[in-house]
């Protein structure tokens, strides 16, 4: 957003912008968001917690044996994506944008296979939405964090879209390839207790 | 927007430019514009929740239900307890926010201006949404919403309220990271983090709090809204949920929220007081770290709302002793501003007086407070109007009087009018005796039993209840000489130049209203900002803007 305004104004008023170069900051505010976003977690977490703590039975009578296979192999598919897309990173700083694409097509592509197994998931559980108290957490728990994999994939998608313009990005100026990255990583961590919650513990 | 107009020379700017009327109604990047949109259109919804309050106040003139039916009391009383915390006092601290803090730090704009308009845009709609529940049928839960009560009365009014508080809130967040931001990475040179204005100060500690905090009440309001349109239970006993998690949830915001709107305006008046006593705040790092405490503190003094709740009692020891904690680093501003009066120059003002009055009124906040803290009393008064004027004075008797002080201390820099100081006094003392005579009674009628929410009560409590209902129509008439006073100012006001209270903050040494990058060159800050009294005290001697620099 920021250099985009700075583009905007160079190209009206050309010294304004080679004068002094507005300091980016918007590495910080995208934590700062990403603080907000993991306390969001955090409360949804903590009211699984709370229910864990509080019911006698956990989880309630009648849930079905929680499956194991499916969510395991997904849950390496997405932790992989992460060290992959590092790569794509790696590969931009040394102006290489053809590996970027590369390396971000591949976690994608990962990506939309880890949805894919979600919704698989979804389709072939025994238990619904309203089954009961353990039901309703884990599926809003994982469609909340889904929908996290969904934005983080269109933000990806978006990077390669851009990647394809021209020296869009360069080994000096690639802010979107770093927050999509931040992004990503940002949602691996999150599944990665989200698994141990809703299917472990 | 970045039109050509606006930044053809943007550093050396000879004569203010002034914004076109039409601006304050479009997408506008300048962090002035947002801040006036964001104070304009909170007064509006200011109006809107008062009014609701006065057929409330109105209808408890008397015992029956006489003036509107008990079904619409309810309405009125979720809308204007929603209305005056989320679409008054919150916004109109990020106004405040928004048009102060990159001038006060010497920047030229927020840090995401784009963002920062988003935040803005987002304010309005969520209002309109609130509103339009009328047309469904209003929720009638209170502004706490507690299920199952929540997911009983009108399943759409309801959820039109989630919705518009999911909005409001989203715009609270992205507007606390443009905050944190601006004031951690944009200060102008020379300015350390110890020569930022406590203003600036009280809003990092309040940003945080936003960022930590917000995002439970959303957490919260997805799990309710799932509840309550796709059946689940997550709050519901009857499927086997629990109550209680969303109590938790809700409160480990709406704690906090208390602080949110309290102190942008601490900050306010740690800036006004100085100016009108003219003497150098007392204990500058005392105030801006005991911001940092509450900021702190709040977040772990949620359950004191909930001794009644089957809460165990070693948890409400827990809860009781951070609660009265916070009291210390509060009264360490309350001392401190008495301090900064004492032996002061003060000019009363209505700036100064709304600022002398949020310091009384908020002292009498406070102590119901630490009071409440206690569970033996608060069990005692538990849901009854003892705290109905407990959080009254401290949001009426605080925010909102530090507001009006911020308010008429900023005016003249934001319109380049002096305000007229005949309505402002007006003004005050209409509030002020206005505010006393409603929320006074609330506690004695609290301690006597009368029940919070209820249309309906026993004829004994009927003459205190009729003196708080004058007291509400003195409040409505206080706005008056407001209203009147903002638009004879603008029009036939004094023109106010650029620092007409001699101040030494940075806001005050550009022109009234700033330009539009806000400086004609780069400030550089090369003393403290409230020095006031030393050797000379006018603003030449300090010279607090040297030679221009580039960054």
């Amino acid at each position: 957003m920021q250099g985009q305004t700075v583009q905007d104004s160079s190209i009206i008023l050309g010294e304004h912008a080679a004068e002094h170069g507005h300091p980016d900051h918007r590495l910080f505010g995208l934590v700062l968001f990403l603080v907000a976003e993991s306390m969001i977690f955090l409360g949804l977490f903590s009211a699984f917690l709370l229910y864990r703590a509080t019911l006698p039975v956990w989880p309630p009578a009648g849930t079905p044996e929680r499956e194991l296979l499916l969510p395991g192999i997904n849950s390496l598919i997405l932790i992989s994506s992460s060290f992959i897309m590092h790569r794509g990173q790696v590969a931009i700083k040394k102006n290489d944008v053809s590996g970027l694409r590369f390396w971000f097509g591949l976690t994608a592509l990962l990506g939309a296979i880890f949805l894919a197994g979600q919704m698989y998931e979804y389709f072939h559980l025994a238990f619904g939405l309203k089954t009961n108290l353990f039901a309703s957490c884990f599926y809003v728990l994982t469609g909340f964090h889904g929908l996290h994999v969904t934005f983080g994939l269109l933000l990806i998608l978006m990077v390669l879209y851009r990647s394809l313009k021209n020296e869009h990005y360069n080994s000096q100026n690639h802010f979107g390839v770093e927050a999509a990255e931040l992004y990503w990583h940002f949602v691996d961590v999150v599944w990665i207790i989200l698994f141990g919650l809703v299917y472990l513990l | 927007m970045t039109t050509p107009l606006e930044v053809s020379n943007p550093h050396h700017i000879d004569s203010p430019q002034q914004r076109k009327w039409q601006d304050y109604f479009t997408f506008n990047t300048d962090h002035k514009v947002i801040g006036i949109q964001y104070l304009v259109t909170s007064f509006v919804f200011y109006f809107v929740g008062g009014f609701f309050a006065e057929l409330m106040r109105t209808e408890l003139a008397t015992p029956a239900s006489d003036f509107i039916s008990p079904e619409f009391y309810n309405q009125a009383l979720t809308l204007h307890g929603t209305i005056m915390i989320f679409l008054w006092i919150v916004p109109a601290g990020a106004g405040f926010a928004n048009y102060l803090i990159p001038l006060m730090v010497g920047a030229e704009d927020m840090a995401f201006p784009r963002l920062n308009a988003i935040a803005f845009w987002l304010t309005p709609p969520g209002g309109v949404l609130l509103l339009s529940s009328l047309l469904v049928g209003a929720p009638q839960a209170g502004w706490t919403s507690y299920p199952p009560l929540s997911l009983l009365s009108g399943k759409w009014g309801q959820e039109l309220w989630i919705m518009s508080l999911l909005i409001v809130g989203t715009s609270s967040i992205l507007g606390a990271i443009n905050f944190i931001t601006t004031m951690l990475k944009m200060r102008a040179p020379g300015m350390d983090i110890h020569k930022m204005p406590l203003f600036c100060w009280s809003m990092l500690a309040a940003s945080a709090l936003i960022l930590l905090s917000t995002p439970a009440l959303a957490a919260a309001l997805i799990l309710l809204s799932f509840d309550l349109i796709a059946g689940t239970s997550f709050f519901n006993p009857t499927g086997g949920g629990d109550p209680i998690v969303y109590q938790h949830l809700f409160w480990f915001y709406s704690h906090p929220a208390v602080y949110i709107m309290i102190l942008p305006f601490f900050g306010a008046i740690s800036d006004v007081i100085p100016v009108h006593a003219r003497k150098p705040i007392f204990g500058y790092r005392a105030i801006a770290y005991s911001s940092l405490a509450i900021s702190f503190l709040g977040l772990i003094v949620w359950a004191h709302h909930m001794y009644t709740s089957g809460t165990p009692g070693w948890l409400r020891l827990f809860f009781m002793a951070t609660t009265m904690l916070i009291a210390v680093p509060t009264g360490i501003k309350i001392f401190s501003w008495c301090a900064t009066m004492w032996g002061g120059k003060i000019s009363l003002n209505s700036a100064m007086l709304f600022a002398i009055g949020f310091v009384s009124s908020f002292v009498i906040g406070g102590i119901t407070g630490v009071m409440l803290a206690s569970v033996p009393l608060d069990i005692h008064v538990h849901d009854t109007y003892f705290v109905v004027g407990h959080f009254h004075y401290v949001l009426f008797g605080g925010s909102v009087l530090g507001l009006f002080a911020g308010f008429y201390h900023w005016f003249p820099k934001m319109t380049g009018k002096m305000f007229n100081e005949t309505l402002g006094r007006m003004h005050f003392i209409l509030t002020f005796i206005g505010l006393n005579l409603t929320f006074m009674p609330m506690h004695e009628l609290g301690l006597l039993g009368m029940n919070r929410r209820i249309a309906l009560y026993d004829p004994q409590f009927q003459p205190l209840n009729q003196l708080s209902t004058w007291g509400a129509y003195l409040l409505a008439i206080s706005s008056l000489p407001l209203v009147i006073g903002v638009f004879w100012s603008i029009f036939k006001g004094e023109i106010a130049g650029d620092n007409p209270w001699n101040s030494l903050t940075l806001e005050w040494q550009t022109s009234s209203p700033p330009p539009i990058l806000n400086f004609d060159t780069t400030p550089v800050v090369v003393k403290g900002p409230y020095e006031y009294g030393h050797n000379h005290s006018s603003v030449e001697d300090v010279k607090l803007i040297d030679a221009p620099q580039s960054l």
